[in-house]
């Protein structure tokens, strides 16, 4: 799995380990160290291969997603995602087989059966996606069998996803095993032909605050329909009709790369990767889209949308490209391709990007960040707070872009900070989240409170500490 | 497994197998909030990546500060191997860059599920290094043998053993909390220096996880209580503990008392006009001092409040949740004004709760519901069925709000969906006032925005009977 790429070497780690995984963008080449377990004691950001799978499975609303493991793991992963639902919410209720000492001791096969059995008759769900824990792989519990039992007794979908933690702590490896369920779960049955469409499947678009439903309006107004999302607001049933698309649009392509070259495979359905983060993006991804169907009435009506769209937003983004021009920003991100897409919105508002990192880029992603990132740029892979405290204080950074573990740390160095996590209630794609977006890096790095911040205390120092 | 049973009379209830929507977090988080009380202290989680992760996001996003938890990065192999190697690693990368004088180190479900040996291998590490300067606390808190609440109390009785030896007597008494908020932690100290008491308060959050904003980033904030105190609390005259329903097996103070007769006094949370006359008059017989003014003030300030809330808060049914300790002591100031909660829910199996609450409940017209080891399903069907109007207790709540309508009274641990979990202040007098306003303001809020409409539709409406 390790994997590396050349960039120059400059900035310095805490610890010394962790060197290779941070460079500096210039003339002078070496490799970034990525795509590796995360150093033992390093505080890595990073979450676990459970939470992959999590998080790429869990917008499937009409289905249960069963934790079988200690209580732990399903606490914190409870309702994990801002994905909104057109019709069942089942997706948002947390089910763990919480096992106990005694399950640890005898083995939880038989309970992960019996709430199996519980829920089918309480909900009746068209599948029960069951997570293997570090507990339940550690005690070899076979959950395959006792899905595949299950699967026969209820005549419904029961399907193992083989997530336990301790395979890596990168996400990227819970993201395949979601994809195997996943993949489990559309194919069709034996002797069962699936008709082609004109419709696209959208993978690795999570429905966060409406996103995919914003996309949708975009291509229905070109007059193309979406004919499912991985996974949001998916149904099981929608996801079983997968392979009647014409095309798969790749917008998460560390969570969906794999699947999409599967479903080509499989199916012959051809992929592309789209980007609906920053106007620039959205307006490609929208060409891009269109040209595939060859159709000129197609690409007018996209043309005609962009033209629209941008000059409405227009404005709108000049008024916050003028507050920000000049501005220091720091990017860290779970995935490389928000990352990427990022570096260029932020660009488009006329700021410097000085830091950029991920958790779970591979060597591919960080040369292609590194191409389009200016000379100096400190680009890091795995990166822990006392790193990134490091980089925000020296790179006089007036704003990060990040996820929740990152906000306080911004704050308490006063500075601006922008959330781009899966939780987040407010959309950020599209032309509309563009704006929403360039707001939202305004207000946080034009805030009046950092000037407050600085004000010194009334006959003392600035600091009361 | 939420057993449910009628506080007066004690029944077997419904018994199911899965857990949905879980009211508790595991052993280990709880952990880390203790160690994050000592002065000095860096907490090590020996476990997958995944794990520290989630604890450091719900720390984080309670307490909106920076909240660094290493971990030991257990993966495949070394579960197969043992993750000795891992640990010591771990533990070299922690003290390296954040040189803590205290370093805790909590197991995991997997590292306990291993067989691995903490003791040991701490131990052995220490021989090998010839570390000096730096105590290493081993705690296992297998998360399968109990949930936050147990894991917090294990810890803080681990490092009282690690550090207690015979000291001289003193004048200091111990005061040992359990996770309550750094404002409320506040408070107590403000009390017990009104009183003139000196003490030895464990542990202390007050300050590690609530800080003032100093335009920097400590690796490991200021505060905490010094492990030179906990040395000396075995020669205290007495341990106050607010621990009224922690296991002997798991106190803190049960440990000082039987190791080095300081006796103890287990008093409920200071909430509620009853609790805090209790936690006073134990202070002044403790000192031989008079109660000072500005504490009869605001005494007398909330019996007022008490007076003018009353006919109010009446109406309130509460659906109450959350630790053992929090839950006691909340049904305690409810039960004074007369709100009784219709449930009261614990996710801890807790044998002392149900006996404590006995004579609190007892004159009541209908006994509540009491359930330990609740998941939110069986607090939300008790909610309806009782007609619960009122929700109070952590973030885990929000459903009842979206499902049923019913307000939540956020407190306790962890408020991850609003602002300043780590301010809420619930004790003294002070403390008190500042829930029993929230309260009633809460029901109040919801019956103004909603009662026209109420009214309207039963007395107007065909369908309204």
């Amino acid at each position: 799995m390790e994997e590396s790429c050349t960039l120059s070497r400059a900035a310095t780690a805490c610890i010394a380990e962790r060197q290779d995984s941070i460079l500096t963008t210039g003339k002078s080449r070496s490799r970034i160290h990525c795509t590796t377990d995360s150093l033992a004691g390093s505080v890595s950001q990073r979450a676990c291969v459970f939470c992959g799978a999590r998080v790429v499975l869990n917008p499937v609303t009409d289905a249960v997603h069963l934790v079988h493991g200690p209580i732990g793991c399903a606490t914190y992963t409870m309702d994990i995602r801002g994905s909104l639902s057109s019709g069942s919410e089942l997706f948002r209720t947390s089910f763990s087989t919480d096992m106990k000492e005694k399950d640890v001791i005898f083995g939880g096969e038989k309970k992960l059966a019996a709430c199996i059995d519980e829920i089918v008759e309480k909900y009746h769900p068209p599948a029960i996606f069951v997570y293997a824990t570090c507990v339940s792989g550690m005690i070899g519990d076979d959950i395959i069998a006792v899905c595949k039992a299950a699967s026969a007794r209820h005549n419904t979908e029961v399907i193992p996803v083989e997530s336990s933690g301790f395979i890596s702590g990168n996400k990227v490896v819970g993201y395949r095993a979601a994809a195997e369920a996943l993949l489990t779960l559309i194919r069709p049955k034996e002797g069962e032909i699936v008709e082609k469409t004109r419709k696209v499947n959208f993978l690795g678009e999570y429905n966060l605050a409406g996103e995919m439903w914003l996309t949708r309006r975009y291509l229905a107004e070109m007059g193309i329909e979406i004919n499912v999302a991985f996974t949001g607001d998916s149904t099981v049933a929608a996801l079983k009709r997968a392979p009647s698309a014409c095309l798969n649009l790749v917008q998460c392509t560390g969570s969906m790369h794999w699947v999409a070259t599967n479903l080509e495979r499989s199916f012959g359905t051809p992929y592309m990767d789209v980007n609906f983060f920053g106007p620039e993006n959205t307006a490609e991804s929208l060409r891009k889209i269109a040209a595939f169907y060859e159709d000129p009435a197609i690409s007018a009506r996209a043309e005609a949308l962009i033209a629209r769209e941008m000059s409405r937003i227009r404005p709108e983004i000049e008024k916050y490209r003028s507050k920000l021009r000049g501005k220091r920003a720091a990017i860290y991100l779970g995935g490389a391709y928000k990352a990427i897409a990022i570096i260029r919105q932020l660009r488009g508002l006329g700021m410097e990007i000085v830091l950029s990192g991920t958790q779970t880029g591979n060597a591919d992603e960080y040369e292609n960040m590194s191409r389009i990132l200016s000379e100096g740029t400190i680009i890091i892979d795995d990166a822990n707070p006392a790193e990134l405290e490091k980089f925000l204080i020296e790179k006089h950074v007036d704003v990060m872009i990040g996820g929740v573990k990152e906000r306080f740390l911004a704050y308490k160095l006063g500075i601006g900070f922008v959330d781009h996590n899966h939780d987040r209630k407010d959309g950020l794609a599209g032309f509309d989240g563009a704006v929403r977006f360039a707001r939202e890096v305004y207000v946080t790095t034009c805030s009046p409170v950092w000037k407050s911040l600085r004000t010194p205390a009334p006959g003392g120092t600035i600091h009361g500490q | 497994m939420a057993s449910e049973a009628a506080v007066a009379a004690p029944v077997q209830g419904h018994v199911k197998e899965t857990s949905e929507n879980q009211c508790t977090m595991c052993m280990p988080i709880g952990g880390v909030v203790a160690f994050k009380g000592i002065e000095n202290a860096m907490v090590l989680i020996h476990g997958s990546q995944g794990c520290s992760t989630y604890m450091r996001l719900f720390n984080v996003e309670h307490f909106n500060e920076p909240v660094d938890i290493a971990s030991s990065s257990l993966n495949e192999k070394q579960t197969i191997h043992g993750g000795e190697a891992n640990l010591k690693k771990a533990m070299d990368n922690v003290i390296r860059v954040y040189q803590p004088k205290v370093l805790g180190v909590l197991t995991t479900c997997l590292a306990e599920t291993m067989g691995e040996d903490i003791d040991r291998i701490v131990a052995s590490y220490i021989e090998e290094r010839k570390l000096t300067g730096i105590d290493i606390v081993p705690v296992p808190t297998p998360s399968y043998s109990g949930t936050h609440a147990e894991g917090y109390w294990a810890a803080i009785r681990r490092i009282v053993a690690y550090y207690a030896r015979p000291a001289q007597s003193h004048r200091r008494i111990n005061v040992i909390v359990p996770n309550i908020s750094p404002a409320d932690l506040r408070e107590i100290q403000r009390i017990l220096g009104l009183m003139g008491i000196e003490y030895t308060l464990l542990p202390d959050i007050s300050l590690t996880l609530d800080r003032p904003y100093g335009g920097k980033y400590q690796k490991i904030p200021t505060g905490g209580t010094p492990t030179t105190a906990i040395a000396e609390m075995t020669g205290a005259p007495v341990t106050l503990q607010f621990g009224s329903t922690c296991p002997d097996n798991l106190s803190p103070g049960k440990y000082l008392e039987n190791e080095f007769h300081v006796p103890l006094v287990n008093l409920p949370l200071p909430i509620g006009l009853k609790n805090m006359d209790l936690f006073i008059a134990t202070l002044a017989e403790i000192s031989g001092k008079a109660v000072p003014d500005e504490l009869v003030l605001e005494r007398g300030w909330l019996m007022d409040a008490m007076a003018d809330a009353h006919k109010y808060d009446a109406d309130g049914v509460p659906v109450l949740y959350g630790e053992p300790e929090l839950v006691y002591a909340l049904t305690s100031v409810l039960s004074e004004n007369g709100a009784l909660p219709a449930v009261i829910a614990t996710g801890s199996k807790n044998s002392i709760l149900a006996r404590l609450l006995a004579p609190v409940t007892a004159d009541a017209d209908t006994a509540p519901a009491l359930i330990e080891e609740a998941d939110f399903a069986a607090i939300e069907e008790a909610a309806i069925r009782t007609g619960a109007n009122i929700a109070i207790g952590h973030s885990g709540g929000k459903l009842l709000t979206e499902r049923h309508d019913i307000p939540l009274l956020r407190i306790g641990y962890p408020i991850h969906d609003r602002m300043g979990g780590q301010r809420i202040l619930s004790v003294g007098y002070r403390g008190t006032l500042a829930f029993l306003d929230s309260f009633t303001n809460t029901l109040l809020g919801h019956k103004y925005a909603t009662y026209r409409q109420k009214i309207k539709q039963h007395l107007c409406s065909p369908e309204g009977r």
